[in-house]
């Protein structure tokens, strides 16, 4: 219920008097403001330091040691004040937190000593404001980092880890070489087998010495047969390693989709289609291309290197500064070229042949290198070249620094935002479970909270520590309303879940056997009367127990008693029980159920004695009157009210729940 | 909820939409409403509040009875009618929404409406008149009892 609405309550409950006297049973009690204690100080000491706040202020969150009864374990009885041998500095922020509901973290605060002191007071650190949350997670990340890296040369030291299978120990020491000795000594070979490759790429191109003839041989071809077994060497050194590393992967599958492993796979590939198409002098073409991607072989080294990842990562990153970078430089391209195209058409000789062609000149020209190749002869082609060559610089200089404050901006901001972005994002979905739970526990609270305020009801003449811990008085008086509207009509809202009905049922019947004597015994005058209206409610709040809306079509009925009050106390227990044994009386319900759902009429002939069946209104009639004043409102049995026999004198319960 | 210091019809039927959600109580915020517009003008202005309030809360049993009798009289001329009656009837019943135990019947508001009128009519002319009906609910402990539950309430 809306807090603004709530405001409304007293208006609606003072309003409830337009149905007394249309209803027909009486009302529930009204929740009276129990424990309305006036507001007092408590002292709180820690560590010699004296707090003073209400008890009310440390009640807002109950589930915190402040809040719940657990800090009267601390309590001191000669002082009369609570006493934590705790830091006082770190216990002001919480206060503050019970105060204004934000927690904050001060910078000056140790990290771990402040997740200690929150652990205590059994209060979680998401709750941390946004303003300082940041903050709070960036010093436990290095806190963490900081204790990863002494774990990890503790372990290093100690050297055993038989908890991890070789599996993971492998993987673990490919992706950390300074794990192990083994894995740093795998680490540098294969870094060395990657420059060695690189390098034997570049020299088999490198002219050496000539044969005799007059053709001057690339290395590569004099010295053939070496080049070819270091390729291969460095080929089975790459495959070793990427079937090691395929196997220790712990999801195989997404190792095989990251960059790493294309690039692993992108430079061994080479050879081993070069293997499988020697000497077909067709497609020896492509294979020389193939040859191309052996280079990619220096991409390994960013498993070596921190930068060249970062690198990889920002460019990614910061796609959409390269696209427009891109995009405006094609613009400007077109257009000088086109310029450049028309301007220099008139010349004779001139290079500028078309618009593709002049692109050359654009771009050499924007990019302020000017090679030469291209000249402009006309003038005004030169005084549009100098206009594309001053462009030029603008069109890139611009955004180039603006390109490149964004890596640095979006790369930092990348790492932390990320991170950041993933805890809130799971710190609102654990608060928003705990919100929903606790409003599902309202819900289910107002659910029950008919049933419950019926348990204060029959439980008020017992204790009053039966009623229900945690509804707030608003809370209870809505119930309370919500109660006087159900006795109005002498229906009732449902309960959905049977298994809690049954047990209140259970519950209410007991009690009601209380307090039906306790009723009895004080009005000797209407004691027929009485009973007579407590029924509806006891069968309306059986009926609850047995049936809902849709579910069962069970009938349970009485078996009739005489009118003793006595053996009303027994019918009354007898409910009780008989509710349990009306699941073994299939015959006796089936049968009826069987007839027609509306069959009450057929429970007539099979009930002896008079019964009252339980009805919206329970006018407290003349005795005479008693058996008609109650008709349940069982579907299709309109007259119902008019069928009981006139035995006047029994009042007998029946409850037919359908 | 009312920042122009009256509470129209819409307004009230929201507010009082929102203590009862498992039924339709527009019908009886309407007939609600209309008994606290005293003069009828359409909006319950806060003097119209503040007298039916202490009325109900602060009023002796017979005001608290004139008022509970304004309500059900509905065309305020005096006399409940079984119609009228009707019509609360139903607005209260539609209250408790669909799911009840028992179910509702459909004559279930036309039965309450026959005992009420067993109860208050006392010349059997077909309404209750002011008189009467003071009288037999003076007579009726139960409502009498009912009616100071909510004393307390402010």
């Amino acid at each position: 219920m809306a807090a603004g609405v709530a405001a409304w309550l007293p208006f609606a409950r003072a309003a409830a008097i337009g149905w007394m006297p249309v209803a027909n049973c009486p009302m529930p009690l009204a929740p009276t403001e129990k424990n309305k204690r006036q507001d007092e100080l408590i002292i709180l000491n820690v560590s010699g330091r004296r707090f003073q706040t209400w008890r009310t202020t440390l009640e807002r969150y109950p589930d915190t040691l402040l809040g719940s009864t657990e800090k009267e374990f601390f309590f001191n009885e000669d002082t009369k004040e609570y006493f934590f041998d705790r830091d006082p500095e770190v216990f002001r922020c919480i206060l503050n937190f019970y105060r204004t509901g934000k927690l904050h973290y001060p910078r000056y605060e140790c990290i771990s000593a402040y997740d200690e002191e929150l652990a205590f007071y059994g209060i979680l650190p998401e709750i941390i404001g946004d303003c300082c949350y940041e903050e709070y997670k960036d010093r436990k990340r290095e806190n963490a980092e900081r204790l990863m890296d002494d774990n990890d040369s503790e372990n290093n030291q100690e050297g055993s880890m038989p908890s991890l299978s070789f599996r993971q120990t492998m993987w673990r020491a490919f992706e950390n070489p300074h794990t192990s000795t083994l894995a740093l000594v795998f680490y540098y070979v294969t870094g060395f087998f990657i420059a060695v490759s690189v390098i034997t790429n570049v020299v088999e191109t490198v002219p050496c010495g000539t044969v005799p003839g007059n053709k001057e041989l690339p290395c590569g071809e004099r010295y053939a047969v070496a080049f070819f077994c270091l390729d291969t060497a460095c080929v089975m050194i790459f495959t070793v390693e990427y079937l090691l590393r395929l196997f220790a992967a712990p999801s195989r599958y997404r190792f095989i989709r990251s960059v790493m492993s294309i690039i692993d796979v992108v430079a061994i590939m080479p050879y081993y289609i070069g293997l499988v198409m020697t000497n077909n002098e067709d497609v020896s073409g492509a294979f020389v291309t193939l040859r191309v991607f052996r280079v990619f072989r220096i991409f390994k080294f960013s498993r070596h290197s921190q930068g060249l990842r970062i690198l990889g990562y920002t460019l990614k990153s910061c796609a959409s500064e390269l696209g427009f970078l891109l995009f405006s430089l094609t613009m400007a391209i077109i257009i000088f070229a086109t310029v450049m195209f028309y301007a220099e058409k008139g010349s004779s000789a001139s290079k500028f042949t078309s618009i593709p062609a002049s692109f050359w000149y654009t771009i050499v020209t924007m990019t302020t290198l000017g090679y030469g190749d291209m000249v402009p002869k006309t003038i005004a082609g030169k005084i549009f070249g100098s206009i594309c060559s001053l462009s030029g610089v603008l069109v890139i200089a611009l955004p180039v620094p603006v390109i490149v404050s964004n890596f640095s901006r979006i790369y930092h901001q990348n790492q932390r935002a990320d991170k950041r972005r993933a805890q809130k994002k799971a710190r609102l979905a654990r608060i928003r479970v705990a919100k929903t739970g606790s409003s599902n526990a309202y819900l289910h609270s107002k659910r029950n909270g008919l049933l419950n305020e019926a348990l204060e009801l029959t439980g008020s003449t017992e204790d009053e520590q039966h009623t229900t811990k945690g509804t707030s008085l608003i809370e209870s008086q809505h119930h309370h309303l919500l109660h006087c509207l159900e006795k109005t009509t002498g229906l009732s809202y449902l309960v959905d879940d049977p298994l809690l009905s049954v047990r209140t049922s259970t519950i209410k019947n007991h009690e009601f056997i209380d307090e039906q004597l306790f009723e009895q015994n004080c009005m000797e005058s209407s004691m027929q009367n009485y009973p007579s209206s407590r029924s509806p409610s006891l069968s309306s709040h059986h009926g609850l127990t047995t049936s809902c809306c849709s579910r069962r079509n069970k009938k349970t009925t009485h078996l009739p008693n005489s009118s003793v009050p006595a053996t009303r106390l027994r019918s009354m227990q007898e409910l009780s029980t008989i509710h349990i044994q009306c699941s073994e009386q299939p015959s006796l319900t089936t049968s009826r159920s069987s007839l027609n759902m509306k069959s009450d009429d057929g429970l007539r002939p099979n009930c002896k004695a008079a019964q009252i069946t339980t009805a919206i209104i329970s006018i407290p009639t003349p005795p005479a009157l008693t058996p008609e004043g109650e008709s349940r409102p069982s579907p299709g049995s309109p007259g119902h009210s008019t069928n009981i026999p006139t035995t006047t004198t029994t009042n007998i319960v029946k409850v037919s729940a359908l | 909820e009312c920042p122009s210091g009256v509470v129209n019809e819409e307004t009230f039927k929201e507010i009082y939409s929102q203590f009862f959600p498992q039924g339709d109580s527009t019908t009886y915020a309407h007939f609600l409403f209309n008994a606290f517009d005293t003069d009828h003008n359409g909006s319950v202005s806060f003097e119209d509040f503040i007298m039916g309030l202490s009325i109900l809360l602060r009023g002796t049993v017979q005001e608290k009875l004139n008022w509970a009798f304004n309500l059900y009289d509905i065309n305020k001329d005096g006399y409940i009618t079984k119609e009228e009656m009707l019509d609360i009837m139903k607005a209260i019943y539609d209250m408790m929404g669909k799911c009840t135990y028992p179910v509702l019947k459909e004559d279930a508001p036309r039965q309450h409406v026959e005992t009420f009128f067993q109860k208050m009519d006392k010349n059997k002319d077909g309404v209750v008149t002011i008189d009467e009906f003071i009288e037999s609910c003076q007579k009726d402990e139960n409502i009498m009892r009912s009616m100071q539950l909510f004393e307390n309430v402010i």
